[in-house]
């Protein structure tokens, strides 16, 4: 009968062709503000690793003053200092990574290219396994390398594009801020969305041009990058006394496989501020946290929340589409009350009826998906225009958003054609005959 | 085959009740051409409505085949119509976005026949109301005579046990009635039972059987004698 019930749709919306248009096009205008926006914060809150977002853990320390905590909220700093995350990483029971970021000239051996400055992610080797970017060329750099304060790096594709034309550079060297690094990989094209192991400077931003052990940054006196913050000002003198200062510059993850590991990470972590605090460091009543990679995007709202409230608002639009669709269902059911009337009295039951109604229902919802899409797509770019570059590279519908527009827009279509079509069903024949 | 007693049927609104049907006691017997006559608003047409199982009635009881109708829900109802009622209605009430094959096919696909089943039912009953050769017209295309036979065409098609026609002529020139009313007496001497409401004496005369209705019951005494009872007498 479903074949039947599609034709019957069919000729019912050529029938009426300008009310079946304003019913599609009402859904398409609900379904294009309301799929931009679910594509906006799709795409922002998409899961960057997931098979493995519940083992990856931020880790948290509040080492903030004594009269005022970090943010109103009473939340530990959103990031670790200089020594605790080199004392945190002197632990090598739990598998950990400490980064930051800075900045260099880069200059290459073939002097034809001109120096640029590039993007550096300093940090361990643990971030090549715990986070897995894949390797084009090469892989991470061995441990000891971090021990031993190596010159090591590790490129992104495009860097290695940019320095070696593409090739496969492992061995090969180059300058950056006027120190020699052997490249030891070359990563594969790897854009997490959202960047989630660091956060602190956007979560939309792209990963670095080059990765190198953060052990570095005090020999070369490498400058920092990102965000900094502190809450008193350093007790010593130039690079060093900042560094040893209660200044947060690091991102801190752990890897951890089940909740024991968690708890005993944590004892561990209550443990050390302890015993800094007897150092008279952490004055503040222990406040230390890890946060699954997800539960931290929310805590830093990855998904802005001018996005949420335009959902929000794009659903109530979609809401108020849906009553209009409501309304011209019924007024173009209202004038096929003879035919129902005749199918009732020759045989068709109440829910054929309802059936028959409801199928139409869902097509034009199908019709209003369809233009919908096409709408939202126009709506992103629009959105695209708004935020600028922050979201313009990661912001793009892909099967799963395709998917949800059509199901949202049948699932809509036929919620709004129920009630419509009970009417329809319930339209009792003999009243109606009588009147013909 | 067809069986009321005492049934009532009265409409209520907020300030008055109306009885349109008051202890009528009915029946028809298999084979018969039974026609209804009697003056607008008298309940003929809310008599077929409930006959036609469109309509509940008030009190008494009506057995359909043996059926007590009253016991039956809804689906049942919806059921029993399709397979065992035919209806033609004054205005045709074909669907117009439809062509002559989809119109005859409705009422088949409720009963959820099989394709070839219902293209040969459909044709053949299209084939017996002669228009075989118009399946794919719509019924804009057709004269109301035609349109009609289409309806009865529509009736046939899902081989009822009885035919309820209301007023099939109405809508139709003398000529074009004449035809109409000699399909159905040629369908009646095929072995289906019609009961058929009309204002019009001249056809009633032509039925098997007339009842006189009037303010909701049976008038015995003005009863038209149709000519084949006068004949027999």
């Amino acid at each position: 009968m479903f074949t039947y019930y599609l034709n019957l749709a069919v000729k019912s919306i050529r029938r009426n062709m300008g009310l079946s248009s304003l019913m599609v096009l009402a859904i398409a205008l609900g379904i294009g503000a309301c799929m931009t926006t679910v594509t906006v914060n799709y795409m922002m809150s998409s899961n960057p690793i997931p098979h493995k977002s519940d083992q990856l853990f931020y880790v948290q320390l509040d080492n903030w003053g004594p009269h005022f905590p970090f943010n109103d909220e009473n939340e530990p700093p959103n990031q670790v200092t200089w020594r605790d995350a080199n004392n945190l990483m002197q632990h090598r029971q739990f598998k950990q990574v400490a980064m930051g970021t800075s900045g260099a000239v880069i200059e290459s051996d073939n002097r034809e290219l001109k120096p640029f400055m590039a993007g550096i992610r300093l940090t361990y080797t643990n971030f090549f396994s715990m986070f897995e970017p894949p390797f084009l060329y090469g892989g991470p750099w061995p441990s000891d390398a971090d021990d031993n304060m190596e010159q090591v790096v590790v490129l992104s594709k495009k860097t290695n594009q940019q320095v070696f034309e593409g090739e496969n550079s492992v061995g090969r060297s180059l300058t950056i801020g006027g120190n020699r690094f052997r490249v030891v990989g070359v990563l594969d094209d790897y854009e997490p969305i959202p960047r989630f192991y660091d956060v602190s400077t956007g979560a939309f931003q792209s990963p670095e041009d080059v990765f190198m052990p953060l052990t570095l940054k005090r020999p070369l006196e490498l400058s920092s990058g990102g965000n900094n913050n502190c809450w008193k000002d350093p007790d010593g003198e130039g690079f060093e006394g900042y560094l040893m200062s209660e200044c947060i510059n690091y991102q801190f993850w752990v890897e951890l496989n089940d909740i024991a590991e968690q708890k005993q990470y944590l004892s561990f972590l209550n443990a050390y501020v302890e015993e800094q605090k007897t150092l008279g460091r952490f004055p503040r009543p222990l406040n230390n946290r890890i946060s699954a990679i997800m539960e931290w995007m929310e805590i830093q709202e990855v998904v802005a929340d001018d996005a949420q409230i335009m959902m929000w608002l794009a659903s109530l639009f979609l809401l108020v589409c849906l009553l209009n669709t409501v309304g011209l269902l019924l007024s173009k059911y209202a004038t096929r009350t003879s035919d129902i009337a005749l199918r009732r009295a020759i045989g068709a039951t109440k829910q054929a009826i309802f059936s028959q109604y409801i199928t139409e229902s869902a097509l034009i919802g199908i019709l209003g998906g369809i233009l919908g899409l096409a709408l939202a797509l126009a709506g992103i770019e629009a959105v695209k225009s708004m935020y600028g570059d922050f979201i313009s590279e990661h912001v793009g519908m892909d099967l799963t958003i395709v998917g949800i527009a059509i199901v949202l827009s049948i699932v809509s279509s036929v919620l709004a054609g129920c009630y419509p079509a009970w009417k329809a069903c319930s339209v009792p024949p003999a009243t109606q005959l009588r009147n013909q | 085959m067809l069986k009321m007693n005492n049934l009532c049927k009265s409409f209520r609104t907020e300030l008055v009740e109306t009885h349109a049907l008051r202890n009528f006691t009915f029946s028809v017997d298999e084979g018969d051409f039974v026609s209804v006559t009697g003056p607008s608003g008298s309940g003929k047409t809310t008599f077929l409505n409930i006959a036609g199982l469109l309509e509940n009635h008030t009190s008494g009881s009506y057995l359909l085949d043996g059926i007590d109708v009253k016991t039956l829900s809804d689906k049942q109802r919806s059921q029993l119509r399709n397979e065992k009622i035919g209806f033609i209605f004054q205005s045709f009430n074909l669907i117009p976005d439809l062509n002559l094959f989809d119109n005859v096919d409705v009422p088949l696909r409720y009963r959820g026949l099989s394709r070839a089943e219902r293209h040969q039912r459909i044709e053949e009953s299209l084939a017996r109301v002669g228009l075989a050769n118009r399946m794919k017209h719509l019924p804009s295309q057709l004269s109301g005579g035609q349109q009609q036979r289409v309806a009865i065409a529509r009736a046939l098609a899902g081989k009822p046990r009885f035919l309820l026609a209301d007023e099939p002529t109405g809508n139709l020139d003398s000529q074009m009635a004449k035809s109409v009313m000699g399909l159905l007496q040629e369908i009646n001497q095929q072995g289906t039972t019609i009961v058929m409401v009309t204002h019009d004496p001249e056809l009633a005369m032509q039925t098997s059987r007339n009842v006189f209705v009037r303010d909701g019951q049976i008038s015995e005494a003005e009863t038209i004698m149709p000519l084949a009872a006068a004949s027999n007498q």
